[in-house]
């Protein structure tokens, strides 16, 4: 069985990010990039995957840029197999994003696709719902635990805002990640030796036959509204007196 | 133009986070409707047709949807998005989970979790955790769209007299099931609707002494909410996490225990009327965003609060 996982490139997540003055975005010039937190988490559940016996290879995937092969380097140094890169300049949007993976799904045929439940970037929270909805197949996302059942089906416990709840899925499917899933490991210096040696494959969206343009035009991106600078209060007493008399909330 | 609303509920009843939704919907503009999609939830759509300003309630009755499975619901929203201009559905688990699998069948591209209206095809939506906002307009046909629901009022829960409408369901795709939940059972308010909110984190050290903070919640009739180390460390479940990735809270006052204020964390409750922020190390980054900040041990303080909240 083949596991895909999906690995995203984006502003570290100790990077206090900054607008830029035009408006036009982020400053991502000189900025520490990393592996979306959400896909370590995916890739360290497939190799575990792998580990287990349940799995027989492990695919990374990443889209947009050059750079984002570092981001499958280090997939690769956690004990992913093979990359894919799929390479372009051009903005992906979610859509975009499902569209591309699932072409990519089509070449691999792979049985678990596992995507990060959200990226800290644009925090969209759609790609792995709707790659799942472009191969019709079934979707556990925000999964805090996967069981793969003999019968070619998997129970996956999902985080939901009440509490948790179990679904059962069937082979095919698309795993996301929520943070409970597992706790990824750091690659040690020999994998990341290793991981040099691993064969990364390139592609286009043209090759892949999608239309990645984007749908939504970002008209401006700005500052959100700064809080005012509060005060220290030196005691218990003067806390409860401004809660009361000044803010007036209790 | 119309607005189709999707009912955010548990069969019985109208979840409060649907009436942020409609609120949104209303600026958005057009005719109005909701969607009640569930299984014996006659009830919740009589709830829905009382919403001031709906013009109309769909019923989509079926066992299929008695769970909210994804793969249900997306096939229905599908079928329904030819008569609507726009598809709104609160940013909850459910939304979060429905809305996306729905926009890629109709080959739209989701506009996630706005915070403000522009027009009937621009919205504003945070990135970067908050840290910036995007206005973004969408071409496509039909807007699918998720409402952060701290961002807009909710609509008025009476007052309206929509009619109901029943709808055949679309049936039922088997590609998952239900096996079942652990809902955490609490007395206190929810903690995305909760006028008060107190959140501990790590300074909290393990989980017994989250006590402290639901006596100091009982005085206050507050939710109680948790930082993500707080929850990764095992003292509290994951339904108290505040933040990017968990629960957004906007509470007239808000009271951060022993929280340092990672980006992530602030992200989920920095547009809290009041914020207070207690901890003993005065560097903490929470107090660059509190109204209030008591530089103190949260175990000497904590208790005093409290019992100062009695006199």
């Amino acid at each position: 069985m083949k596991v895909l996982v999906a690995v995203k490139r984006v502003v570290d997540y100790n990077v206090k990010v900054r607008v830029k003055a035009d408006g036009t975005g982020v400053e991502t010039a000189n900025v520490k990039m990393s592996m979306n937190p959400f896909d370590e988490i995916g890739v360290e559940e497939a190799v575990r995957l792998k580990e287990a016996g349940k799995a027989t290879e492990v695919i990374a995937v990443s889209l947009g840029p050059t750079q984002c092969q570092e981001t499958i380097r280090t997939a690769l140094a956690m004990g992913a197999d093979r990359g894919i890169h799929v390479q372009t300049d051009v903005e992906l949007q979610p859509l975009a994003v499902a569209k591309l993976l699932k072409a990519v799904v089509d070449k691999e045929q792979p049985q678990i696709c596992i995507l990060g439940k959200q990226a800290i970037d644009d925090d969209a929270n759609q790609t792995g719902q709707m790659l799942a909805a472009l191969a019709g197949w079934p979707q556990a996302t925000f999964a805090s635990k996967l069981v793969i059942n003999d019968d070619g089906s998997a129970n996956v416990t999902r985080e939901v805002d009440g509490g948790l709840e179990t679904v059962t899925v069937k082979m095919p499917f698309v795993l996301t990640t929520d943070l409970r899933l597992n706790e990824p490991r750091y690659a040690s210096l020999p994998n990341i030796m290793k991981a040099k040696k691993k064969p990364i494959d390139t592609l286009t969206p043209e090759q892949l036959g999608v239309d990645a343009a984007p749908r939504l035009k970002t008209l401006k991106v700005a500052e959100p509204a700064k809080r005012q600078a509060g005060i220290k209060v030196k005691s218990v007493a003067e806390l409860v007196d401004k809660l009361r008399n000044e803010a007036k909330v209790i | 133009m119309s607005v189709l609303v999707i009912a955010e509920h548990d069969n019985a009843k109208l979840n409060p986070a649907t009436l942020h939704a409609v609120t949104a919907a209303q600026k958005i503009g057009g005719e109005l409707h909701i969607l009640v999609a569930g299984s014996n939830a006659a009830a919740v759509a009589d709830e829905a047709a009382k919403v001031g300003g709906v013009a109309k309630v769909l019923l989509a009755d079926d066992a299929a949807y008695a769970n909210r499975l994804p793969e249900n619901l997306a096939k229905l929203l599908v079928d329904l998005a030819g008569n609507y201009s726009h598809l709104v559905a609160t940013a909850t688990a459910t939304g979060k989970n429905v809305m996306p699998r729905t926009a890629a069948l109709l080959d739209v591209q989701q506009i996630s979790d706005i915070s403000g209206v522009e027009s009937a095809d621009t919205f504003v939506r945070p990135i970067y955790a908050g840290n910036a906002m995007a206005t973004v307009q969408s071409g496509d046909k039909v807007k699918v769209i998720t409402v952060r629901a701290t961002a807009f009022d909710a609509a008025p829960a009476s007052g309206g007299s929509a009619a109901v409408e029943k709808l055949a369901g679309a049936g039922d795709t088997g590609l998952s099931t239900f096996v079942g939940q652990e809902l955490a059972k609490s007395e206190r308010p929810e903690l995305t609707s909760a006028r008060v909110v107190v959140s501990g984190g790590r300074g909290m050290q393990n989980g017994d002494n989250f006590k402290l903070l639901d006596s100091l919640a009982d005085k206050l009739n507050a939710a109680v909410g948790a930082s993500r180390a707080a929850v990764d460390a095992g003292f509290v479940p994951n339904t108290y996490q505040v933040g990017q990735t968990g629960k957004i809270v906007a509470p007239e006052l808000y009271i951060a225990v022993g929280i340092s204020g990672a980006i992530q964390h602030l992200a989920g409750m920095k547009d809290s009327k009041v914020i207070v922020a207690i901890n003993k190390d005065e560097d903490a980054p929470i107090f660059q965003v509190a109204d209030y900040g008591l530089v103190a041990d949260l175990f000497q303080a904590v208790p005093e609060l409290t019992n100062e909240l009695s006199k």
